[in-house]
Parts: structure tokens; C-alpha cells; sequence
């Protein structure tokens, strides 16, 4: 698989504001690890379910910090990669399910990439949002969308739960089909690659 | 390539130049800058200010909506003698004073609080901590207060002590805001001792950490530099962005 520049270099920029996310969204999660539906949730409410996860309130000062420095980085590179890959038909060419054609990816692959690039990314981007009562009070609407303020956070932790999951087959099976051919592909230009390979 | 630029200069640009471009006004930038940190937490800033130009409401919500118990974190009963003195008398000794850049620096009793025109808002609180709950807040807006005491042109932030030892600053722009209040009521009653009795303080478009419990004096100021440690809210030395609008 050769890749475009732009893809190289946003993947790697997403790779770690991905990583710099999960970090973080646990070190926020551990302050309060109960998740609720509807509009408000605290010690006394029942939760919808909750982590067996000791509760830590020292982890939030840094872990906001670094989440949202990540979150901004993502969003700007996901900008950069979704109007590029519209603009160029990378979505149309490599991403969209095609009848009869064998090369690149298949059909589950492409499906799982439009899935996390126009489904679970702007889920857990919005129902982030909704987590701000600035940006709130900008939009109420969020509301009426996720219902609620507790129902955005479970909703953010869960969508962020499936794009930790499609990261772990994503790495399982890059290691399965060639670790170390699949990582040169995503670092350096298609053309050495193709040097190298022929 | 003629000049070489440092990447601390870079990065202290970046938020600057957001700043001018976004809110078109250069004096509200929020105070802790330096680091990679206040970078993000100044673009946070920036953008949702450019969001809430027009000054929307917090969403406010019917009384049947309150939550039951309403939880109360950190202090929930100041130590002080003194406070436990003024709290025997239902806060007749207590009083706030209204100082620094104003025209007419003022303390002023809950009772005087109490005479000044209210706000009773049903509203959610937010805390950074993830869980949430609705009150009902009545108290005076702060910007009558400041009205009361004639803020000077040139000030820029209000900073709040409490009888606990916290403080935090709010600029112009959120200091105004109709629904910024100096609470002396919850849920119809007098504000109970654990929720900050006698006066807190609530900014309902940031998070739970910018509503100050115990109010115990409010200073008007052009620059933060000179408060306490300078970073404009104590929150700052545990990691808290200064503004708290996500």
C-alpha cells in the first residue's frame, strides 16, 4: 500500500494527540468513575454503571491540560486530513465501498475507516463539546441531541472506548500482515518504498 | 530566512495573534501564559469567546428539576473562629468589601446585598470533577454591585477572596454577564453553610471551580500581576486553566 504525504503525516500527528487523549481521559475519568444518563449524575444519583477504578482527585489539573492540548491538535490535523481527502477523492477512491475491485483495502476495512473518520471521530468531538457549559450555552442544542450533559459524557467515554478498540485491532493488524513493511509505508514516500519492494 | 524566531516566541504569539483575530481585543487575554498548556487553554479561550460574543444565557431549567442533594466539596464548613462566630449570628458581622478600582469603595452587608435588586436562576453546576447537579441560585448580579460602587474604566479583572483562603478573577466580559451572581440563596432558602453561606459566588457559563464559596472581600483591578501569586486564581499552582469554559 503506497500512501500520500498528507495521510503519512497526518496519521502520525493523530497517532500521538490519540494516544495523549486516552492518557489524559483516564487521568480525568479516575476523578469521578461513574457514568450516568440524562441530565445530572452525582455521588447520591444512581449510575448507569460504574468503573471499579479507585477515585483520584490529584490526576485532573494535568490531565485536562494535556487533553485539551491534544484535542485541539486532533481536531486541527482531522480538519487538515478530512477537506484534503474530499478535496482529492481520497475518500471516494480508497475508502468508499467499490463493487468489483480487488486492490487496496476490503470492504470491512472500509467500512470500519468511514466509520471512525465521519462517525465515531465527530461523535466523540461533539459530545465533548457538550461537555463545556461555554460552548453549551453558545449551542444549547448539544443538549437535545445527546440528551443531556451526563448522557454526552457516557456517550464521549463510550465512543472514545470504540476508537481505543479500533486502534487495538488496527495495531493487531498491522503487526499481522507485515509490521515492519506497514510502518515504512506510513513513514517514508511511496516511492522509496517502491524501490525498495520491486 | 532573515530573522530567526524562537519557538517560545512562536508559541507566546500564537495565542496573541488568536486573540486579536478572534475577539478583536487584545486587554482580554486571560492571565497565566507560558508554557504549551496555556497555548491550548488559550485558543479554548479565544474560541469560545468568539462563541458566546453575543453573551447567550446558561440554560435554566423549572424548580421541579432541582436535584435532591446537591453535593458540597471542599470546604463545607470554614474552621475560623470567626466564621463560626458570624455563622452564630446568622452573618450579621459579616460583610464584603467592594474595592480597588472602583469610584465609591463600599463593604456591604448581606442586608444591603439583600436590598439590591435579585436573580433567581435555576441552574446546572459543572464540575471539573465530571458529575453535575441543578440548584436554584438567588442573589445580585454582579455587575449591579459593581454599578453600585462605579467601576473605573480602566478595570479590566475582578478578583474574589474567600473566608477560606481561595481566590479567583473573572474578567469584564464574564463578570457582567446577567447571570453572574453574588448567591445568598439556594432552593428558596438561605445559602446553606456547606454550599458557601453566607455569599458565593456563581458563573454559570464555567465550570465548578470559578464558583467561589465564602465570599469574604472583592477587589477591582487592571492586572492580575500584583494579586496573591499572580497566576490570577489559585487554581493556577494545582494545574487549573484560569478560565474554565470546558
Amino acid at each position: 500500500m503506497r500512501h500520500k504525504a498528507l495521510v503519512r503525516a497526518t496519521h502520525w500527528v493523530n497517532t500521538l494527540s490519540f494516544v495523549a487523549l486516552t492518557v489524559s481521559g483516564a487521568a480525568i475519568l479516575v476523578a469521578h468513575p461513574r457514568f450516568y444518563w440524562g441530565e445530572t449524575g452525582y455521588f447520591d444519583t444512581p449510575a448507569a454503571f460504574e468503573l471499579p477504578l479507585k477515585v483520584n482527585l490529584d490526576q485532573t489539573g494535568w490531565g485536562r491540560n494535556v487533553h485539551f492540548l491534544a484535542a485541539w491538535i486532533a481536531v486541527a490535523n482531522g480538519l487538515i486530513y478530512v477537506v484534503w481527502g474530499i478535496l482529492s477523492r481520497h475518500f471516494q477512491h480508497q475508502l468508499l465501498p467499490a463493487r468489483g475491485q480487488l486492490a487496496g483495502y476490503n470492504f470491512l476495512q472500509r467500512l470500519a475507516y468511514l466509520g471512525v473518520v465521519f462517525g465515531l471521530f465527530p461523535l466523540v468531538i461533539l459530545s465533548g463539546l457538550t461537555l463545556s457549559p461555554a460552548v453549551t450555552a453558545a449551542y444549547p442544542a448539544l443538549f437535545t441531541l445527546f440528551g443531556g450533559r451526563q448522557s454526552a459524557r457516557t456517550i464521549h467515554f463510550i465512543a472514545a472506548d470504540f476508537l481505543l478498540l479500533f486502534l487495538i485491532i488496527h495495531v493487531i493488524m498491522t503487526i499481522r500482515s507485515g509490521f515492519v513493511k506497514n510502518i515504512r509505508s506510513m513513514i517514508v514516500s511511496a516511492e522509496i518504498v517502491s524501490n525498495e519492494v520491486t | 530566512m532573515s530573522k530567526l524566531i524562537s519557538r517560545r516566541q512562536l508559541l507566546a504569539g500564537i495565542p496573541a495573534a488568536g486573540g486579536l483575530l478572534l475577539t478583536g481585543c487584545r486587554e482580554s487575554r486571560p492571565p497565566t501564559y507560558g508554557s504549551l498548556f496555556d497555548l491550548s487553554n488559550a485558543v479554548t479561550f479565544a474560541s469560545q469567546r468568539l462563541l458566546l460574543r453575543k453573551q447567550p444565557l446558561a440554560r435554566e431549567f423549572g424548580r421541579d428539576r432541582i436535584s435532591k442533594h446537591f453535593p458540597a466539596i471542599n470546604t463545607t464548613n470554614p474552621s475560623g473562629l470567626w466564621y463560626q462566630i458570624m455563622r452564630g449570628s446568622r452573618f450579621r458581622e459579616w460583610s464584603l468589601p467592594v474595592e480597588g478600582m472602583v469610584a465609591n469603595p463600599t463593604e456591604l452587608s448581606l442586608e444591603d446585598l439583600k436590598r439590591l435588586p435579585s436573580r433567581t436562576q435555576v441552574t446546572q453546576h459543572n464540575c471539573e470533577q465530571g458529575w453535575s447537579a441543578i440548584a436554584e441560585w438567588t442573589g445580585v448580579p454582579l455587575a449591579r454591585v459593581l454599578q453600585e460602587v462605579g467601576t473605573l474604566p480602566q478595570a479590566r479583572y475582578v478578583v474574589f477572596h474567600t473566608i477560606d483562603g481561595w481566590w479567583d478573577s473573572l474578567d469584564m466580559f464574564d463578570a457582567l454577564h446577567p447571570q453572574t451572581l453574588l448567591a445568598y440563596g439556594m432552593n428558596g432558602g438561605e445559602l446553606p453553610v456547606p454550599h458557601g453561606a453566607p455569599v458565593r459566588l456563581r458563573v454559570e457559563r464555567q465550570l465548578g471551580y470559578k464558583n467561589l464559596k465564602y465570599l469574604s472581600r472583592i477587589e477591582l483591578t487592571d492586572q492580575l500581576d500584583d494579586v496573591e501569586d499572580g497566576t490570577g486564581a489559585v487554581g493556577a499552582a494545582y494545574g487549573y486553566s484560569w478560565y474554565a469554559g470546558i
